[in-house]
């Protein structure tokens, strides 16, 4: 078995990162194998190319141009709707409330998508996809296209902080359950037991019904239902590396329980949290859509992935509400669960010298 | 045995009073008051819209007759000793919606879930057993490919995405219709039909949601099986088993699958709840009348008395299930030493 020489050297990266605050040793090493895995790699720059639609979403779909010429004025209509939106600036008398693609005798550079998620047109109901709307319309005229580009920034958000929030409780609650073992990690573990039993969705369900809707309520609620995953790996991994020499060295040095716990030890308890953390942003992903879906959580007004979905479950001849955001939801889930189980791969010494 | 049965159970007692304290305080908590949404309901039925002053008063006196009947007037501690007690010797209580017994309208849903779930677990390990064995026994072959990626891309699949798809290609609508869109019987069922159509006409409509509520169950336990199968394969003893000359097939089937389904004991436990929470969905969808679509309904209509039972029953079931696989784990594989498992 090859336990021994990797954990070494993921300690001797730490204690580098410790001495000299670089900490490139172990990442680098992990980016170089984790490069030689194609399907993994692959599903790398999807989580990337997902990524950059969700921060980038105005500037993709948008019913205004990036760049305006009227009445010999030029204008840079998105970004003036950050200063408006900041309070920061205004917008002048002649742009209030006009519809930039109506101007007449203007020069405009629109996005590729000229429609916001939330511009309602009544007129072109439930229309199929076509050159206008690549994915279709839904029932309030809605493009699809930009729907779904506005949705990526919901969704990924809400996986993103809700793992977040998952990590700091699940962290935090299995280092001192691991750490200091004896009654303290009896009575953790009680509360893991708890949260193992309690059925999740079924609560998250409950909570997110009973509170007004909010996507921060629907962040804390998905994060401080999905920890206790984190809370046992890291648990489990501090309970071995609790007995190792080196913070045995490290206590009777003085060191300060705080600093051992979260200098000296949980660098090297990272490498199964982080493929948790991989996996659990695909897994708050499908619940966020899931309860989209179920028409609870977050605010009814917002188009999401999973508010499409529940569109099409009730309009069933409109096939485009069904087909175009389920799939992207199914391609964001599969790209991080192909980046968590390559990174598994690579950090796991257990598979080590398996291929 | 005896021993560690006792500590097992006493430590179960915390984790239990947490459960119900968690589920009581969140229920009580939410805004929202069931009272106010009784009367609402009740309003909308009679009048609809705004009414007098004096109408009012006789709405609230109404309201608070209603809290009194079922104990909300009292402070939050004494409610839950209240519930907490009745819960103690298996009864529920009643009803918000329509003040039936709890206890009864998860009787009436329970054999639909049930047998909704039974078939879903027997699906999931029809499939994953032969496809696990048949990946470890072939490792990295074509075939071990194929379906290792399979069970991957299905794995990713979101339910809701499977379920709407399902509904607007396979249901009717303008494509196929292959399956009904909801329901358990047919319109024109009637008691009168022989046992075959009857039997043909619930398979029908139970197809689609079985297939739904097991895919991704599949889909992990055949990596399961298989990760568990390479190991047990990796034995000395497989070797010993082939070196006196034992046919491959008696080798895999007698002497490596027994031990490599050790492991699928626990795995069972973890399926059923996620079945639950599954079937919240599945049963909403195609408007199945199971528990999670009892669920999904009373958490809507703020029926806290039936959300609290299906809640704590549910929990209560899954840490009985972590504890019988626990024992079933020993018993099956005598090298398990009560209490002194490795978490």
């Amino acid at each position: 078995m090859s336990v021994m020489p990797s954990s070494r050297t993921a300690a001797a990266a730490a204690t580098k990162a410790d001495a000299g605050g670089s900490g490139g040793g172990l990442w680098t090493d992990v980016w170089k194998r984790f490069r030689r895995n194609p399907i993994a790699l692959a599903g790398f720059y999807v989580v990337c190319l997902l990524a950059f639609i969700a921060l980038f979403a105005d500037f993709l779909a948008n019913d205004k141009p990036y760049y305006l010429r009227y009445k010999n004025k030029t204008y840079f209509p998105i970004f003036r709707s950050y200063m408006v939106g900041t309070k920061l600036g205004q917008w002048p008398a002649e742009l209030l409330n006009v519809e930039f693609k109506k101007l007449e005798g203007a020069k405009a550079v629109f996005p590729p998508i000229r429609y916001r998620a939330t511009n309602i047109n009544l007129l072109e109901p439930l229309e199929p996809p076509s050159s206008k709307h690549w994915f279709g319309t839904d029932k309030l005229g809605r493009d699809i296209v930009a729907g779904m580009v506005h949705g990526a920034r919901i969704s990924l958000s809400i996986g993103f902080v809700a793992v977040g929030i998952a990590v700091i409780i699940g962290i935090v609650l299995g280092a001192i359950a691991g750490y200091f073992g004896s009654w303290i990690d009896l009575v953790i573990s009680r509360v893991f037991e708890i949260m193992l039993s309690i059925p999740t969705f079924f609560l998250l369900i409950t909570v997110a019904a009973l509170l007004p809707p909010s996507i921060f309520l629907t962040m804390a609620i998905i994060g401080m239902t999905s920890w206790v995953g984190m809370a046992r790996f890291t648990r489990n991994e501090f309970l071995r590396i609790r007995n190792l020499d080196y913070v045995t060295a490290a206590i009777a040095l003085g060191v300060t329980n705080r600093k051992v716990m979260f200098k000296h030890i949980l660098p090297n308890a990272l490498a199964p949290v982080i493929v948790s953390v991989v996996l659990g942003i695909a897994g708050a992903i499908l619940v966020e859509s899931s309860l989209s879906f179920l028409g609870i959580g977050v605010p009814a007004e917002l188009v999401t992935w999973g508010s499409i979905l529940q569109e099409a479950s009730t309009t069933t001849f409109a096939w485009w509400l069904a087909v175009f955001p389920g799939f992207a939801i199914f391609i964001t889930v599969l790209a991080y669960y192909l980046v968590g189980e390559g990174l598994r791969e690579v950090l796991d010494p257990r598979l080590r010298g398996l291929r | 045995m005896a021993g560690y049965l006792i500590q097992r159970f006493l430590l179960m007692i915390p984790t239990f009073i947490g459960i119900t304290l968690i589920g009581f305080f969140i229920m009580r908590m939410a805004p929202g008051d069931p009272a106010e949404l009784r009367a609402a309901g009740g309003l909308g039925a009679a009048a609809g819209g705004g009414i007098s002053v004096e109408k009012r008063g006789v709405v609230d006196e109404a309201m608070a007759q209603w809290r009194a009947q079922f104990g909300l007037d009292k402070p939050l501690h004494v409610q839950y000793a209240v519930w907490m007690k009745n819960l103690l010797s298996l009864s529920f209580g009643e009803s918000f919606k329509d003040n039936q017994p709890v206890w009864d309208k998860i009787a009436e849903r329970l054999p639909v879930t049930i047998k909704l779930n039974l078939w879903s677990i027997f699906v999931v390990y029809l499939v994953a057993i032969p496809l696990g064995i048949f990946s470890a026994t072939h490792p990295n072959s074509f075939g071990d490919r194929v379906t290792t990626l399979a069970a991957f891309v299905l794995f990713a699949v979101p339910l809701v995405w499977a379920a709407t798809m399902a509904l607007v290609f396979l249901c009717g609508g303008d494509f196929y219709y292959l399956f009904p869109p909801g329901g358990l019987e047919s319109l024109d069922h009637s008691a009168s039909w022989p046992f075959w159509q009857k039997f043909k006409d619930h398979a029908w409509h139970l197809f689609l949601p079985v297939v739904l509520l097991s895919y991704d169950g599949f889909a992990g336990l055949s990596r399961y099986m298989r990760s568990s199968m390479l190991e047990v394969l990796a034995q000395d003893y497989v070797q010993v088993a082939r070196a006196k000359g034992l046919q491959e097939r008696v080798v895999v089937l007698k002497h490596v699958l027994r031990n490599s389904l050790i492991p699928q004991v626990t795995i069972l436990a973890s399926i059923l709840p996620g079945l639950i929470g599954g079937s919240v969905i599945i049963e909403t969808i195609f408007s199945i009348p199971g528990l999670g679509q009892l669920g999904f309904e009373s958490v809507l209509a703020r029926d806290y008395p039936t959300v609290l039972a299906l809640f704590t029953a549910s929990a209560v079931l899954t840490l009985i299930g972590i504890l019988i696989s626990d024992l079933l784990l020993a018993v099956v594989d005598p090298r398990i030493v009560f209490g002194r498992r490795q978490q």
